[in-house]
């Protein structure tokens, strides 16, 4: 599946940022133009460009603390930007909400799971089918027969999204009692529910071990070529970042010190750098 | 057969106090935040209530209306009253509650208290503080064991309406949209905003409920003791938020429960101690229960995330 999509060569966009080249024909699905937020006195993130295609699986790489996921909380607008434009597919942000920015094409999953763990399964879905099912209040409270028509919809809807991960017969477990692996792929089922142009996962590998994290790799590459969108996600395995990733975005003490492809990256002494420290001169 | 009789009166006493309990733990369970001011709502419905009807059987029915007349003008007035109470419910949250969201929890529980005095000197001002006579909104009573057992239809018609809104409102919750909102809102709100939920529509809606079921049990109260005035709602509230805890904040059932035996110890303490100490009895109840299982009966124990 993922041989549909070749190798790509990143190329430049009107800003200083890089796309995918097969996605150089549409416009990026985000593009953050020195975007930058302060804490106090403290500049967590500053002159932050990046750009993503629409079918990009794009990373966020950086040591602890280099603000990655003041990044992730900038686009969801948790935060509010202090400088600079979020466009997501050619709309700025800049007025929306948190629910608002989640309705016009961004959703997420978090570092530490945040399921709603007393409800099942299926209901963790279906709140995030929250806002394609139409019917109001007093049809849910009257169960009127848009109530049932929308309901069954849904639940077939979150069915099918639970079987991109084999969680079907899951459905009706309480969300805490699942196994740990299992919360994770649930948090992106539930994220892609509520139908993202964008998907951000924020370390969706922590706790994993090998196994699964190549079983996650093919899993980000199936999302993108069954949904059709743009995957940003945070990591520090390695291994995964280099092997799903297209363009790689570094982060160090909230500025980017590189941008480009897997090997660009890998090759870049400035990365290096961040990682490992300055080589001493011999 | 006198015991049979003050569990019934129990019961029914106790289901208005469910019918209550359930606007403070929806509230607390949503918003997190103990709504003071969920008493005095009560008695604003009542009043609705009260000159709704007295509007109707003045100036609508006739001098000698028939039976479905007077029904539908009943039935018209307790659905003002929810109406009136919902919008209430509304603009309370909105202009009140809603610009301390990020505020401390004190500071809100501070305006609550500020909200219910607000509520019940406006009534004072605008309908004065004499006791207005609540005319039930059914009369009569039934006859079992040949006389010996006498229910209220007042009893049965409460305990009735509680059962269904206590069904109605465990389903709304448990299987529509809006429910699995505030469920999500419950658990994590900025989880459920990351997933394109409206927080402040989904706790509107909360108080909007809570407030409508604060009507009819506005309405219920007052058939049953018909004695209305500015302060009518303060000790039902205190006593329903009371039960709330016993049952276990933030539970449904929970508040059920909790109202229920609240009703039945009141009326059992009144009945066979004391009518002066019942109160202070059921309290005494309260702290023992909460000693015990400082979580309430239903209650799910929540340790503090560090």
């Amino acid at each position: 599946m993922s041989g549909s999509y070749p190798k790509p060569k990143l190329v430049p966009v009107p800003s200083t940022n890089i796309i995918p080249d097969r996605d150089a024909d549409k416009s990026p699905i985000l593009e953050c133009r020195n975007l930058g937020i302060d804490f106090g006195g403290l500049s967590a993130v500053s002159d932050f460009n990046m750009a993503i295609g629409r079918t990009e699986i794009a990373g966020l790489i950086g040591p602890n603390g280099a603000g990655k996921t003041t990044v992730f909380n900038l686009l969801t607008k948790v935060y509010q930007p202090t400088r600079g434009t979020i466009m997501l597919d050619g709309k700025d942000t800049h007025s929306m909400t948190t629910a608002q920015v989640n309705r016009a094409g961004i959703a997420r999953t978090f570092q530490n799971i945040r399921l709603f763990s007393n409800l099942s399964v299926e209901d963790n879905v279906k709140v995030g089918l929250h806002n394609q099912m139409r019917y109001g209040t007093i049809s849910g409270i009257l169960r009127l027969p848009g109530y049932w028509k929308e309901e069954r919809v849904a639940r077939e809807r979150a069915l099918e999204l639970l079987s991109i991960f084999d969680m079907q017969d899951l459905a009706s477990h309480q969300a805490g009692s699942l196994p740990y692996g299992a919360q994770r792929r649930l948090e992106i089922v539930r994220a892609l529910a509520s139908n993202p142009s964008l998907l951000l996962l924020d370390e969706p590998a922590a706790g994993m071990n090998p196994s699964e994290t190549a079983e996650l790799m093919n899993n980000i590459r199936k999302i993108r070529d069954t949904f059709h969108i743009a995957i940003m996600l945070i990591e520090h395995d390695m291994n995964l970042v280099m092997g799903v990733c297209e363009g790689i975005c570094v982060l160090n003490f909230g500025k980017v010190i590189a941008k480009g492809t897997p090997e660009e990256i890998q090759a870049n002494p400035a990365v290096v750098e961040a990682y490992l420290g300055k080589q001493k001169e011999a | 057969m006198e015991f049979l009789s003050y569990l019934i009166t129990g019961i029914s006493l106790g289901s208005i106090y469910a019918i209550i309990a359930l606007g403070y733990t929806m509230v607390y369970g949503i918003a997190k935040m103990l709504n003071f001011a969920h008493g005095d709502v009560i008695m604003v419905g009542g009043y609705v209530a009260f000159y709704a009807t007295s509007f109707a059987s003045s100036s609508l029915l006739g001098e000698d209306p028939t039976t479905a007349a007077t029904a539908l003008a009943t039935v018209g007035s307790v659905l003002l009253a929810m109406v009136v109470c919902t919008v209430l419910g509304i603009v309370i949250e909105g202009l009140a509650y809603r610009p301390l969201r990020q505020a401390g929890s004190l500071a809100v529980l501070i305006t609550a208290i500020g909200v219910s005095y607000f509520l019940q000197n406006a009534v004072q001002l605008l309908f004065g503080a004499a006791p207005k006579n609540f005319t039930p909104v059914v009369s009569g009573q039934l006859q079992l064991l040949g006389g010996r057992l006498r229910i209220s239809y007042v009893a049965l018609l409460t305990v009735a309406v509680c059962i269904v809104i206590m069904v109605g409102l465990t389903t709304f919750i448990g299987k529509s949209k809006m429910g699995k909102a505030m469920r999500a809102c419950s658990e994590d709100r900025g989880a459920a905003q990351l997933m394109g939920i409206n927080v402040n529509s989904t706790i509107s809606m909360t108080f909007a409920i809570g407030s409508a079921l604060a009507a009819v049990a506005g309405v219920l109260l007052c058939s049953y003791s018909p004695v209305l005035q500015p302060t009518t709602g303060s000790m039902p509230g205190i006593k329903a938020f009371t039960a709330a805890v016993f049952g276990g904040i933030g539970s449904i059932p929970g508040a059920f429960l909790g109202g229920l035996l609240l009703g039945i110890i009141e009326s059992m303490a009144q009945a066979y101690i004391s009518t002066q100490l019942s109160n202070a009895i059921l309290f005494a109840v309260l702290i023992v229960v909460l000693l015990v299982k400082p979580s309430g009966l239903l209650g799910k124990y929540m340790p503090e995330k560090v």
